[in-house]
């Protein structure tokens, strides 16, 4: 964002972001010296880059979900597709580029491409639809995509790349490797994803929304989420728009996908469920539609919360849900809100 | 007043002189909850058995047990297992299912901590790794010895097969029965699919068999698609030989499932709790005092696990105050030399890649229980 931009903005909406980025820096900066003074539990540890990538499917989510007025139910299968695209591009580069760094960001951009181009095919026939059609077709879509890859079979020999699709019949030379391999999935993946690495993956993707909502498209998605006919008259073209938002979240989810994927040694398509989806529109609902700083506490508080409450063993899931609901509650309660507001230090006295 | 805590501070005393050194941290992850619990809750209560009886002889090697729930997903499974590393764990149960397992023994690898799974049966969980090593089969070799099993005992030659096609165990069965049945002279009438999200109506797999003329049906999946498979069956009046493997087991004390239904299904399993041998009266005893039920392969295979620890510690006459990384070392040369003796077979062996050689034991269920058909 240039400075000028920023300086346009109306003051609340500058300030707003200015304060997304700090908070995303400084939590950053503590999160990584503590890390490496050794401070962090293994538990936490283990958490810092899952984290990065759902808080950058929770921004990216809030981009179709509140910031263009569209219920998406199948963010979880764009994931899907960074994560087997950037994971199977990762194994193929691994002997051409050693440097580790440079691979997972080749392979996040591999993700995020394939993951748009699907973003682009499935918006073509969604996007047409409006409301719950759209929940639902999106939903649809999800579905497909894990069906499509606990089907599909991807190797790699020395005379190329092979792909088969319901079983197995690639038929790789001797020394070749079966990368994807249907309900398997893809094994033996290199670790390569780091918190650094996430770290900026949540910079890019909220530079990315940032830009594109305070820019002139961002008004246009916004004026035909509050109202489609007052839009279409004056002229916007309301298919192109929608697009817009919806391959540029797609994209994100891809990359976010590959990031998360190779956090793992392992990956299946099962793992991108209809329940991931839901998990990653919680993480938008409870931070607030259309508040990016929102979205991203939602989803790190909500990643480590079931981990905190493993000392309840059994009854873990349950007090889960009864704390997303009571929060649910009082972040929707005038008074509560109002109570956290005059908390705020931030707060210019004008606005009180 | 004062006697009695002097006969208290003298117990204190006694129990702490004869305190048998700091125990061993063992800890492991397992789907306690959601769709895939009874296999997880059934290990751990199998390990905590044998836990609670090793501990009750007082001997210098003592154990804590502790698991975790991993929900059957790789991403819990590793906070799961970071969660045990903090508590500080120095030896590992690895993970009770296959994805999870492939995913913390990546984790134990390059940790250092040395791994032993009850029942994570894929091929990719030991798969280039020195310190993971598995109680149970590999999935591949079910497949084979199933097949070898069918086709030598002369159950069938024609033979259907109904598979979850996104599921990893099932799969890695299916690949290798499918491979090994000319072999055996099986011919595979039908084959056909199911997967998450449509699998509660069988009734085009059970009439392509029917038609086909299957005189058994191989099941390589879990027990709850496989009851509603038999209960459809039965609806339709088609009633084939069934053949299962170890993940069928279970399917007797599953909730509210009729167990005529299940009358004269075959499963390959390595545990039968109709054994008369000692070790496996004694634990499915005690298993069935505790939780009130037979227990199953997986509590079999969490018994054994322990068990194996114990052995191994024993002869390389480690102590808890080693660490990991040392342990981990000593259990690696054990594991790859010793023998071990349990109720999930004798003459257990461990090849240098962490899979085990026992022989399997073919089970019939009739009058409601597992019998042996040997």
């Amino acid at each position: 964002m240039t400075m000028k931009r920023l300086i346009n903005l109306k003051r609340t909406e500058a300030r707003r972001i200015f304060i997304t980025y700090s908070a995303v820096v400084i939590a950053y900066v503590i999160f990584q010296v503590m890390s490496s003074s050794g401070f962090l539990s293994s538990s936490m540890r283990g958490m810092l880059v899952p984290i990065c990538a759902y808080m950058v499917m929770a921004v990216s989510l809030n981009l179709v979900v509140g910031i263009s007025g569209e219920l998406s139910l199948g963010h979880a299968g764009f994931m899907s597709i960074g994560a087997f695209s950037g994971v199977a591009s990762a194994i193929l580069m691994q002997s051409t580029i050693t440097n580790a760094p440079v691979r997972l960001a080749l392979a996040m951009i591999v993700g995020a491409i394939f993951a748009a181009i699907a973003g682009f095919l499935i918006g073509i026939p969604v996007l047409r639809l409006k409301g719950d059609y759209l929940a639902i077709v999106t939903l649809a879509f999800g579905e497909i995509i894990k069906s499509i890859l606990n089907n599909f079979y991807f190797g790699v020999d020395a005379q190329g790349l092979h792909f088969s699709m319901l079983t197995d019949t690639t038929r790789l030379l001797k020394g070749g490797r079966l990368i994807i391999r249907g309900p398997m999935g893809i094994s033996g993946i290199m670790k390569i994803a780091t918190f650094p690495m996430g770290f900026i993956l949540v910079m890019i993707s909220l530079m990315v929304v940032f830009n594109l909502v305070n820019s002139r498209s961002g008004r246009a998605f916004m004026a035909i989420r509050d109202d489609r006919i007052a839009a279409e008259s004056i002229g916007l073209d309301i298919t192109k728009y929608k697009m817009m938002a919806f391959v540029t979240s797609a994209a994100l989810a891809g990359a976010a996908g590959a990031l998360f994927a190779m956090n793992y040694s392992t990956i299946v398509a099962n793992k991108f469920d209809f329940n991931t989806s839901i998990l990653i529109l919680v993480f938008v609902v409870l931070g607030g539609q259309g508040n990016m700083l929102g979205s991203i506490i939602a989803a790190a508080a909500l990643t480590v919360l079931p981990e905190k409450l493993r000392g309840f063993s059994d009854y873990r899931m349950l007090l889960y849900a009864i704390i997303l609901i009571v929060t649910m509650l009082g972040t929707n309660n005038a008074e509560i809100r109002e109570f956290f507001t005059k908390l705020n230090p931030f707060r210019r006295k004008e606005e009180a | 007043m004062t006697k009695r805590i002097f006969t208290c501070a003298l117990l204190i005393l006694a129990m702490s002189s004869c305190a048998f050194g700091a125990p061993f941290k063992l800890g492991g992850t397992a789907p306690l909850t959601g769709g895939a619990a009874i296999y997880g809750t059934a290990a751990r209560n199998g390990a905590a058995i044998a836990v609670e009886e090793i501990n009750a002889k007082g001997g210098d090697i003592q154990f804590e047990l502790r698991y975790e729930d991993d929900t059957h997903d790789a991403e819990k499974a590793v906070n799961a297992y970071n969660a045990l590393k903090d508590w500080g764990m120095q030896l590992s149960l690895g993970s009770v299912t296959s994805k999870p397992c492939e995913a913390t023994a990546a984790e134990n690898f390059s940790d250092r901590i040395f791994a032993l799974t009850p029942s994570a049966s894929s091929a990719a969980v030991t798969e280039g790794k020195d310190n993971v090593f598995q109680m149970c089969f590999v999935d591949p070799n079910q497949g084979t010895a199933s097949a070898q099993y069918i086709g030598e005992k002369g159950f069938a030659k024609k033979v259907a097969v109904i598979w979850k096609n996104d599921d990893v165990y099932s799969k890695g069965v299916y690949d290798t029965f499918i491979e090994a049945a000319p072999k055996y002279g099986l011919n595979i009438v039908s084959d056909t699919t199911f997967a998450d999200g449509n699998d509660t109506d069988f009734s085009v797999q059970l009439t392509d068999a029917k038609d086909k003329g299957a005189e058994l049906v191989f099941l390589p999946m879990y027990y709850q698609p496989a009851s509603l498979i038999l209960a459809q069956a039965q609806a339709m009046g088609y009633a084939p030989k069934w053949f299962g493997i170890d993940g069928m087991d279970g399917i007797l004390t599953m909730e509210g499932f009729d167990k005529s239904l299940a009358e004269g299904v075959m499963l390959l399993t390595p545990f039968n709790a109709d054994a008369k041998d000692e070790l496996t009266v004694k634990f499915v005893a005690k298993y069935k005092e505790k939780h009130g039920e037979i227990p199953n392969q997986f509590a079999a295979d969490g018994y054994d696990c322990v068990y194996a620890y114990y052995q191994a510690l024993t002869q390389a006459k480690a102590n808890a105050d080693m660490s990991a990384e040392e342990l981990c070392t000593k259990m690696i040369e054990q594991f790859t030399t010793m023998t071990f003796n349990g109720v999930t077979g004798e003459n257990v062996k461990w090849s240098a890649n962490g899979e085990v050689t026992k022989d399997p034991k073919g089970m019939v269920i009739k009058n409601g229980a597992y019998v042996g058909l040997d």
